[in-house]
């Protein structure tokens, strides 16, 4: 079972931020489940969990349905990304979500990012923007993401969004599918530091010894 | 069963009023909460040590000490000694010369819990925090049980034939408590020694509390210091009340709202139920404090939050006034079903007796 989580931090309803998640995440379960493979699809919306963003952004723990979304990012084999473009970068929503999730939640997660602007001039913020953020949580956003502009929603001519949401998902899908890459190396610091019976735990000898 | 207050010393602005006490008045306020304390019979008060502002208590065991010469029961304690900038050698002697000042009425609870700035200030890098709690208190415990004692480590200069000075009061280390929101390698560190956990889950859902003293206990009980239902666990709490609940939410409500630590964020409704804060009547402080056992065990110390938020002097001592009036309640309710073979917190006399049975079994 391959377990895709969707986060878009869309506003309105319903936002093109979404329609572009959505597409993305069917694109690359279609292209899974043709090469045989169980999908599991679970969509985060950031707009209900604004408050307790937060709210956990103050005091230092997620609770709620914010705790539930950090379990299923947790939990996800890979991720689907997408953000409206505000300011020439990330919406602060969408960031806020990643300053609160635990140090090394997503590493070694692959990530398909996606955004979304008024205008095509924005689309270089996949590039200058999400790349680094997702490089610094040391996850693996895929060579291809999607912008898709207003403009993208109501044209049929060539490059049109439809077939970059195709390709995107399929490549996704072929770096994702169970068997084509390596278990993720690492996993995070989160439950198995209270878990003294693993054979990583910090017991006191290995804390005196630095 | 132990039931005290701790303070971290902020100087905060009153919301409702605007104004801020001088870091004269916040000194004095301190002691006079503590004499209150002691009057109203609780068994412990902790003060806090920071070195910046908006803080007023840099040096805890100057105002310990005057508590000290004021009162005739109260434990002194801390909350927290900051093990990770403050030299060993210093919190060796300084905490000694309490203990005898006190005559042994003192222990303490080491804690990292500083802001980042004030790293750099002492020399010291906060990613290292974790390893400086681990080897500054690795040399501290040598310093109280040793009398010449050679030692080389990183954070600070070697020591040749050093002897840390007044020697512990009766030959006995004062009783140490580590106290941790979220390092699980600080309950590994207490666990190891065999001393006390403190879970200040003030903060924090009760379910982060419950993790880490579940593994201070296993721990415990791993490195050999008894069963793990015997480990020493300490608890923070905060309430707020009056006699009418609704009163309490009331009159509480502003304070909350702009508190330094969670204000501006959950609503006070959302943060008493996500973590131990009670704001009510005296019964509601009483049941959830003594709800705390369901996921604590029975534990051997309980702190509550009184003096913060910039809440005036008057409002800290009624509420201390009402804590005294559930506290005979609070202990029997503690008692209440307490196995036989769980253990009162080590005070020094009990530190002393044990070093004697010990003496004698050698």
């Amino acid at each position: 079972m391959t377990n895709l989580v969707v986060i878009s931090a869309g506003l309105s309803e319903e936002s093109s931020t979404r329609m572009l998640a959505d597409r993305l995440a069917a694109a690359t379960r279609a292209r899974l489940e043709s090469g045989g493979a169980d999908v599991s699809l679970d969509v985060i919306e950031l707009r209900p969990l604004a408050h307790a963003i937060m709210d956990a952004m103050l005091t230092g723990f997620a609770s709620g349905d914010l705790a539930g979304a950090i379990e299923s990012v947790r939990r996800a084999d890979a991720l689907v990304a997408v953000t409206p473009v505000f300011s020439a970068s990330y919406s602060g929503l969408f960031k806020s979500f990643f300053d609160v999730l635990e140090p090394g939640l997503i590493e070694g997660k692959p990530v398909l990012l996606g955004a979304t602007a008024g205008t095509a001039r924005h689309s270089l913020v996949l590039d200058h923007a999400l790349r680094p953020l997702f490089a610094y949580l040391r996850a693996e956003p895929a060579p291809t993401a999607v912008f898709a502009a207003t403009d993208d929603w109501g044209t049929t001519a060539d490059g049109a969004l439809r077939a970059r949401i195709e390709r995107a998902g399929h490549e996704f899908a072929d770096r994702i599918r169970p068997g084509a890459r390596p278990a993720t190396p690492s996993r995070p610091r989160t439950q198995p530091q209270f878990d003294d019976t693993a054979a990583d735990f910090a017991d006191f000898a290995s804390l005196l010894n630095g | 069963m132990q039931i005290g207050i701790f303070s971290v010393g902020d100087v905060t602005a009153d919301p409702t009023t605007g104004r801020t006490p001088t870091e004269h008045e916040r000194i004095k306020n301190t002691v006079a909460i503590a004499k209150k304390a002691e009057d109203i019979g609780l068994d412990v008060v902790a003060l806090g040590q920071h070195h910046n502002p908006p803080f007023a208590a840099s040096s805890p065991t100057t105002t310990l000490a005057y508590i000290a010469a004021q009162t005739e029961r109260i434990i002194l304690s801390t909350s927290t000694t900051l093990i990770t900038t403050t030299d060993p050698v210093r919190i060796a002697e300084d905490y000694a010369q309490l203990q005898h000042l006190s005559d042994g009425r003192m222990d303490l609870m080491l804690g990292r819990g500083n802001t980042g700035p004030v790293y750099p200030w002492f020399g010291k890098d906060i990613r290292e925090g974790i390893a400086l709690a681990v080897e500054n208190y690795a040399l501290l415990h040598r310093l109280w049980r040793e009398e010449d004692v050679d030692w080389q480590g990183r954070f600070r200069t070697p020591l040749q034939g050093f002897t840390a000075t007044p020697r512990p009061l009766d030959g006995v280390a004062p009783f140490v408590w580590h106290g941790s929101i979220r390092s699980p390698e600080i309950a590994e560190q207490a666990a190891y020694y065999g001393d006390g956990f403190f879970s200040n889950h003030i903060f924090w859902p009760a379910s982060h509390a419950q993790q880490m003293v579940e593994l201070y206990r296993r721990r415990f009980e791993h490195y050999g210091h008894g069963l793990a239902h015997q480990a020493i666990v300490g608890l923070g709490g905060q309430f707020f009340m009056r006699p009418n609940s609704q009163d309490a939410v009331d009159e509480f409500r502003p304070y909350f709202d702009n508190a330094p630590v969670y204000g501006h964020g959950p609503s006070l409704e959302e943060f008493t139920s996500q973590t131990p804060l009670t704001v009510g009547s005296p019964q509601q402080v009483l049941e959830r404090t003594l709800s705390f056992r369901e996921y604590a065990g029975d534990y051997q110390r309980q702190l509550f939050l009184v003096d913060h938020a910039g809440l005036p002097l008057k409002t800290v001592l009624e509420q201390l006034d009402l804590l005294g009036e559930i506290l005979p309640d609070m202990r029997a309710g503690f008692a209440e079903g307490r196995p036989a073979d769980v253990p009162d917190a080590p005070t020094h006399a009990a530190l002393v007796e044990r070093g004697e049975t010990r003496e004698v079994l050698a």
